[in-house]
């Protein structure tokens, strides 16, 4: 890691405007950035396990791509923390609620839906890495 | 109007004071079919009856028929104080009544009345008023379904453009945000990559309205013609030079063959969009250090025919049955770094249509594709001739 004290985030995004902008944003806020633009980019580094927490999109290659990166990740170390981030129940009307039945077959800590405000993935990343230290 | 495979069945409802009318007119109906062959579809009906006004009232409100069969003259009121009653009724009326006088005609048509028949009348007189009827009720349901389906239509159209739109606009408003916040430091060189990607999209954005607009004068038809002598070669050197930089940026190979001789009537503008269409396709999904060839040839007779074929990264046989659709962009981990509005084949393909052409693809994923364009009738007889002595 690269700074003694700045926590590495993976950020997996195949939007590469989504993802340089959550990058800057992060980076801005004292964080290393860490990119991958699909789910295969992003499992080769999900293998190195060098970062802190991961903040996923969840469609990639394939509908679930996020939730299959997570699945990887919590493998490796389950409980480094996740976040999934996902416009999908705007576009096909899912649902995901993490407090029923799903959130045990979601690994992912905090699924943030609709419209991706930094602030938010910021904040819960904040909030995760801190419960974890 | 319940449907099933073929078969409709109307609702029926018979309001007459005299038990004899209302059962004879019951039975009249109640085998009777009404056939629409050209739609293969056949009508039947479901009776009910009524006795007088009041009990005509509850029944259509329980159940609002298809067909109201209506007396004139009822115990407790006149036919037409009931169509009245209804304010905008889903049903057709055939109003019966004993006395054939025209004024009342003339009023019952006035209030809504689609026919009337007077009494007394034959089981044929009253089929062929029902089937009068029914025909009318059928076509202006089948209207009404077709305005539906061009509503939906239309309104997809809609919310797949404000999506298109929304997007580059989003993607530039974050980066204008991250500026104005400075999240990168005060060096203006350091927004480089922001402002570089910025443009992309906003191009991309132009590009997307430009389609759009080329794309509604097209199936509008308000798009002016103008059919004159075209030289292929040069309109094709044009359209390569406009697309040569973005070739040298890719390394992609891009080679012509066609008859400098070869000239054809057509639009202009339109060859331009063909070809155009064509090159930047063959250039843009190709890989880099890849090539492409455009022949044109003229075909038998006066029809000629562009082929585009690239080494390029090609496409699934799945990816290629939605190649035409509209703001369909075939998404994969090749096409994911290419601009486009996902409007530039439905072009393409409403060009070649003007010319009564088709447009044949094939390709194999990450080989290359392959576009045959044919176009009828647009090399000029006498020059063809030329050509072939030329040819020799």
């Amino acid at each position: 890691m690269p700074k003694k004290n700045k926590k590495t985030i993976l950020v997996v995004e195949d939007d590469l405007d989504m993802l340089e902008q959550m990058s800057i944003y992060l980076q801005a806020h004292d964080y290393s950035v860490l990119k991958a633009t699909s789910q295969k980019e992003g499992e080769e580094l999900v293998k190195k396990n060098n970062f802190d927490a991961a903040v996923l999109d969840l469609m990639m290659e394939n509908q679930d791509s996020g939730f299959v990166l997570s699945y990887k990740i919590k493998k490796i170390d389950e409980k480094k923390p996740v976040i999934i981030v996902t416009s999908v129940s705007n576009k096909t009307g899912l649902y995901f609620d993490k407090s029923e039945d799903s959130g045990s077959w979601i690994k992912a800590d905090v699924i943030i839906q609709k419209e991706v405000r930094f602030e938010q993935v910021k904040s819960e990343l904040d909030r995760l890495i801190a419960m974890r230290s | 109007m319940e449907e099933s495979k073929g078969k409709i069945k109307l609702q029926v409802l018979i309001v007459d004071d005299e038990s004899g009318m209302r059962e004879g007119a019951a039975r009249c109906l109640r085998d009777f079919k009404v056939e629409q062959k050209d739609f293969g579809e056949i009508i039947c009906f479901e009776i009910r009856t009524a006795s007088d006004g009041a009990q005509a009232m509850k029944a259509i409100e329980e159940k609002s028929p298809d067909l109201l069969i209506l007396d004139y003259k009822l115990p407790d009121m006149t036919g037409i104080e009931i169509i009245e009653s209804f304010d905008n009724p889903s049903f057709v009326t055939i109003m019966i009544t004993a006395f054939a006088s025209l004024d009342l005609a003339i009023r019952a048509t006035k209030r809504g009345a689609f026919d009337f028949l007077a009494k007394p009348f034959t089981p044929a007189e009253l089929r062929v008023i029902v089937k009068r009827a029914v025909k009318n009720i059928y076509m202006s349901r089948k209207a009404k379904k077709l305005d539906e389906e061009k509503k939906r239509c239309r309104f997809e159209f809609i919310s797949v453009l404000a999506h298109e739109l929304k997007s580059p606009i989003a993607t530039v408003e974050g980066y204008l945000h991250l500026m104005n916040e400075k999240f990168k430091g005060n060096e203006i060189s350091n927004y480089d990559q922001i402002i570089n990607r910025s443009l992309i999209r906003t191009v991309g954005m132009r590009k997307l309205v430009m389609d759009l607009l080329d794309l509604t004068r097209l199936e509008s038809g308000e798009k002016k013609r103008t059919i004159e002598t075209v030289n292929i070669n040069s309109l094709i050197e044009e359209v390569v030079e406009n697309v040569s930089a973005l070739a040298t940026r890719k390394k992609v190979n891009l080679e012509i063959k066609c008859d400098p001789k070869l000239s054809i009537q057509a639009d202009r503008e339109e060859m331009e969009i063909i070809i155009s269409n064509l090159l930047t396709n063959a250039v843009k999904y190709n890989k880099d250090g890849g090539s492409a060839l455009l022949e044109v040839k003229k075909t038998n007779n006066n029809n000629f025919s562009l082929k585009c074929s690239d080494t390029g990264i090609g496409m699934k046989k799945e990816e290629l049955k939605k190649l035409f659709q509209e703001f369909v962009r075939i998404k994969n981990d090749k096409t994911r770094m290419i601009e486009g509005s996902g409007l530039g084949l439905s072009i393409l393909k409403k060009t070649v249509e003007l010319y009564d052409g088709e447009i044949k693809v094939e390709s194999e994923y990450d080989k290359g594709t392959s576009f045959n364009i044919f176009l009828k009738g647009v090399v000029p007889q006498k020059e063809s001739i030329d050509l072939i002595t030329s040819e020799k």
